[in-house]
């Protein structure tokens, strides 16, 4: 490994404030009125020396704010300053590694990296010299000629990192660069990247990470800021004092993550009272209730794994959630719908079958169409209602604009839409009523 | 190779129906024209220069009048690239301008180039009195409307459609507008620009060859190249002349795709971007391949190369921000009105004009009767396109199902799609001439003759493109006869077919104008139609009457276009997608 000069940071203490957030308030005008709201009033304090996650579910606003940081976006409100001066755009000091890499696919492995280092105005050597040790830093070495085509995803990421610390930034921002890899390259990017942070070999003074992974943020971060969504805003925050390399098996790295687990999942946390959904405002809320896209064969195969061996209708949400190897993302999805039907209740990070959720697992197909039924008319609003206006009407038929206007009263045009697929799928999943996709109208098939 | 039609990447339906921007910027297009018309026509003089070394007929001079008409082409091409980065640039930038430049150039692609190909030869010959050099220009202007619009259009799209991580990556290591421009657009764009070219070059043939001779008036243009060549054949009955000039004209499209545009399309793909995987193998060509591999050339290209990346390595000084008073009336919605009125007042007066000059002439009675002429070569165009479609896509499908004749007669199918029909009019119009038959039915086929071919390979693709495992799941299914056809291929290559019919029947539109009349010596064969009507009225440089057909065709044109192709296009992208 080389070695490249690097900022003076002392591990232990955490140094200056480099990067502050003020009351960031960021929203997308939608047509027909009223802006979507993303970032509600957020605020964040980052100093050198420490690795900060964000961690939330899609919909956020955390990739909002980190390219408000980045300088790509500009929030409605609020300041963001970056080394005591107001930031007005990608500045100086501020590099940034993507989702899905971001590599120019014309240009060879040595000239994406180069690349950034053009507008500093260095000559064309001593760009070539940097370049090279970066690449040789991020474990490349060997590939300098090679077209992004020719290499998989996790070399594509390592070229993304080598591009972002070849300028030299102070702080490092990072837009889930793991996600899009396979598990066993993640792992493996993830503890180079921290054995190399570790041993003071990147010139780097803080790091800004937004993931969705519970474990990744837990692995990785000094610092944990937990995003709530609709709209986004910081929930909590949690200080991890563990030493590095993490152990996963560790039991206190265990603690962390059901701490995690359990305040994203608390109903009764104020913090993250959302205007979607929680188990008391169904009743309350009627059609205006944004649903997920969830199908039903997932919600299915969750209510079987939890029925099974070894959890016996109870289970801790981090087990299952590592069993079925899904991440927050898909697995909250899949249990509010599951808490939404009253097939499961969960709270504090554990989920447990209801006495429906085991009779569906036991029962054959036709009976769990009739059962999903049921519970779909009794607990969803817009589905009850749906069937409702079915019955009423002669024709048995009603068109898809008749139930998505009066969505649109309580919801963006978007939301509405989603919410109607969900119940769409829903429907047809239980027998509930047919959806005629042509002629965008829902129509009443007779029970058996 | 499949046939990449820009409108199909983007994934939102088009509108069809025309707007009123669809009616102002029409309006302002033939207003324009006129004014070009009516100031040139001021200052008029006939060609004293060019009678001096007139065409002669003996085979031998045609290499070197291939070579001019090869070098018009080139002049075009590269005029219409300069043309193609500022104003897709520009119209990308500033969202004013997009406004109006994205249906301008929308209603530029459907108007017919060789119906006002009087208006622009007769501005060039304003502008440059007694030189060939105007008749040049008039030339290469004609053949860089055929290309600019659709490089234009396609460049365009690519700018809308870079994927937007690249986009930031550029913003976030600050590149600059001028490095990013080289850096990420341009190479994004490049196959998309390129297969365009490619494509348009096929129909750029066609109005080089047409528009080397044409006659305006009292003036007679006679540009050396193959185009006259071809012309003094007919007026002088010669029809091996004829038959040498085919010849030569094979050649050069022949050299002209393998020596230019192969290698270029090959190289283009290390820009192509893969959003999904291609199951088409890339294009190659040899001449690539040579080049990359032989030392020598790669040291001849070096320097070039070098000074090329300095060139995009320029740093301008930062941009002076404007003072915040200025901006913020720049960007405001009360000058966005007033940019609107601007344009409205522009094209009102452009459109009042146009009534006044053509209704000074040309009575209500005789627009009826054009419009009715526009009718009957709507008719032809329809029909024809019908009888093309109904034999060559069955051909198509079963070509593009066997890859080994995908590959064989694919090449070929673009051939004829490049090769100038104009030049085989002369054949047939001597069979007609021999036979006695009725110019108005004998005379159609020629308009669909040299964009047939489109439906072709298009239906080729389409069906090389076609994913193997919906195949075998019909065969084993053991789908077969109407039912397959109904079922399995036709919506499968519909998108493709579609791509093909709408570039076929807009070269129908430009043909019918060359094909509805027809010479051979002294005889002349006129169906009725529109085109006989505009090339009539060219002949006799009747400027209102030119304006009229010109009208009436563009009308057509669009119309024809937003009603019949656009839903049919937006159907093909919204049901048929296979992806």
């Amino acid at each position: 490994m080389s070695d490249i000069k690097t900022a003076e940071r002392p591990l232990d203490q955490t140094g200056d404030v480099l990067l502050e957030v003020q009351s960031i308030r960021q929203a997308y005008p939608k047509g027909g009125g009223a802006d979507l709201l993303v970032l509600d009033g957020v605020s964040l304090i980052l100093k050198s020396g420490e690795i900060v996650g964000l961690l939330g579910r899609s919909g956020s606003g955390k990739s909002s704010l980190l390219r408000i940081i980045a300088g790509l976006a500009k929030p409605v409100s609020g300041r963001v300053t970056w080394r005591d001066k107001p930031l007005t755009g990608p500045s100086e000091g501020i590099a940034m590694v993507f989702q899905s890499f971001a590599l120019f696919p014309w240009l060879t492995v040595l000239e994406n990296v180069e690349i950034g280092l053009e507008p500093l105005g260095i000559p064309a050597a001593e760009r070539r010299k940097r370049s090279l040790e970066a690449i040789d830093l991020i474990g490349l070495d060997g590939f300098e000629s090679a077209y992004p085509k020719e290499l998989s995803g996790g070399m594509r990421q390592r070229v993304g990192f080598a591009r972002a610390l070849v300028v030299h930034p102070e702080l490092l921002l990072m837009d889930e660069p793991f996600s899009a890899l396979d598990v066993l390259t993640a792992e493996t990017l993830r503890t180079d990247l921290i054995d190399l942070w570790v041993e003071n070999k990147l010139p780097l003074r803080s790091i800004l990470i937004v993931t969705h992974n519970i474990e990744e943020a837990v692995l990785m971060c000094d610092r944990v800021v937990i995003f709530a969504a609709n709209p986004g805003r910081i929930a909590a925050e949690i200080k991890i004092d563990l030493p590095y390399p993490r152990n996963r098996n560790d039991e206190k790295f265990r603690k962390f993550v059901d701490d995690i687990y359990g305040r994203m999942t608390n109903p009764y946390d104020p913090a993250l009272k959302m205007e979607r959904r929680a188990a008391d405002a169904v009743a309350t809320a009627g059609v205006a209730m944004v649903l997920p896209e969830v199908s039903p064969n997932l919600l299915a195969g969750l209510m079987e794994t939890l029925a099974g061996e070894p959890f016996n209708g109870k289970a801790d949400l981090p087990e299952i959630a590592d069993e079925l190897t899904l991440e927050v993302d898909e697995l909250f999805p899949i249990v509010e719908t599951l808490q939404l039907l009253r097939f499961a209740v969960v709270a504090h990070g554990d989920i447990r079958l209801t006495p429906e959720g085991r009779r569906f697992v036991d029962l054959d197909v036709d009976a769990r169409k009739h059962l999903f039924a049921a519970q779909l008319v009794a607990h969803v609003p817009i589905a009850a209602l749906i069937q409702r206006v079915l019955q009423e009407r002669p024709s048995r038929r009603a068109p898809y604009t008749r139930f998505s206007e009066e969505l649109e009263d309580f919801m963006s045009e978007e939301f509405a839409e989603e919410t109607l697929k969900a119940v769409i799928d829903w429907g047809r999943y239980a027998e509930l009523f047919a959806y005629d996709e042509q002629a965008q109208a829902f129509s009443l098939e007779d029970p058996e | 190779m499949p046939a990449f039609h820009p409108s199909l990447a983007l994934r939102r339906p088009q509108r069809f129906l025309p707007s009123v921007w669809d009616a102002l910027i029409f309006a302002l297009v033939i207003g324009g024209l006129l004014l070009i018309t009516l100031g040139g026509r001021q200052t008029f003089e006939p060609l004293a220069e060019a009678a001096k070394t007139p065409i002669s007929l003996s085979p031998a001079m045609l290499p070197e009048y291939a070579l001019r008409t090869t070098l018009r082409m080139l002049a075009g091409i590269v005029a219409s690239l300069v043309f193609t980065f500022c104003y897709g640039a520009l119209a990308v930038k500033s969202r004013r301008a997009e406004i109006v430049m994205v249906p301008l150039l929308d209603i530029l692609q459907s108007i017919p180039v060789l119906s006002f190909l009087a208006f622009t030869t007769t501005f060039f010959l304003a502008l440059f009195p007694g030189q060939v050099l105007g008749v040049e220009f008039a030339a290469i202007f004609a053949i860089f409307t055929g290309q600019a619009w659709n490089m234009t259009f396609s460049f365009y799209q690519s700018l809308k459609t870079v994927p937007r991580d690249l986009d930031d990556v550029a913003n976030s290591l600050r590149l600059g507008s001028w490095r990013k421009f080289w850096t990420l657009e341009v190479p994004f764009a490049a196959p998309g620009l390129i297969w365009n070219a490619m494509m348009s070059m096929s129909g750029t043939w066609f109005f080089v060859v047409a528009c080397e001779a044409i006659t305006v008036g009292n003036t007679t243009v006679s540009l050396p190249g193959v185009g006259s060549y071809v012309a003094l054949a007919i007026q002088q009955k010669d029809l091996a002349a004829v038959g040498w000039a085919v010849l030569a004209m094979l050649v050069v499209i022949l050299s002209y795709d393998q020596l230019l545009f192969r290698p270029l399309v090959a190289w283009a793909e290390k820009f192509r971007v893969e959003l999904s995987v291609g199951n088409a193998p890339p294009p190659s060509s040899w001449l690539l391949d040579f080049f990359q591999r032989a030392d020598l050339a790669r040291k001849v290209w070096r320097p070039i190369g070098e000074f090329a990346e300095s060139l995009m390595r320029l740093r301008f000084s930062r941009k002076v921000r404007a003072p915040q008073a200025v901006a913020e009336v720049w960007s405001s919605r009360w000058f966005d009105w007033a940019w609107f009125a601007l344009i409205a007042v522009f094209a009102l007066w452009a459109g009042w004009s146009v009534i006044l000059f053509v209704g000074r002439e040309v009575s209500l009675r005789e627009v009826v009767a054009v419009f009715g002429l526009g009718g009957l070569t709507l008719a032809r165009v329809l029909i024809l396109i019908a009888i093309a479609s109904v034999i060559w896509t069955p051909i198509g499908v079963w070509v593009g199902l066997r890859p080994r004749w995908a590959a064989a007669v694919q090449p070929i199918a673009q051939f004829m799609a490049a090769f100038p029909s104009n030049l085989l009019f002369p054949i047939v119009v001597v069979g007609i001439v021999r036979f006695h038959l009725m110019p108005d039915i004998w005379l159609s086929p020629l308009i669909i003759l040299g964009t047939q071919w489109y439906i072709l390979f298009n239906v080729i693709a389409g069906a090389t493109a076609f994913p193997n495992d919906l195949r075998e799941a019909a065969a084993s299914f053991r789908v077969t006869g109407w039912a397959w056809w109904r079922k399995v291929a036709l919506p499968g290559i519909f998108p493709y077919y579609v791509t093909g019919a709408i570039t076929a029947s807009g070269g129908a539109w430009n043909a019918s104008i060359v094909a509805e009349v027809a010479s051979w010596g002294s005889d002349r064969l006129e169906a009725h139609g529109l085109g006989s009507f505009i090339a009539d009225a060219t002949a006799k440089a009747d400027m209102p009457r030119i304006v009229l057909g010109t009208v009436v065709i563009s009308l057509f044109v669009v119309l024809f276009n937003r009603i019949l192709w656009r839903p049919l296009f937006n159907f093909a992208s919204k049901r048929l997608r296979l992806d």
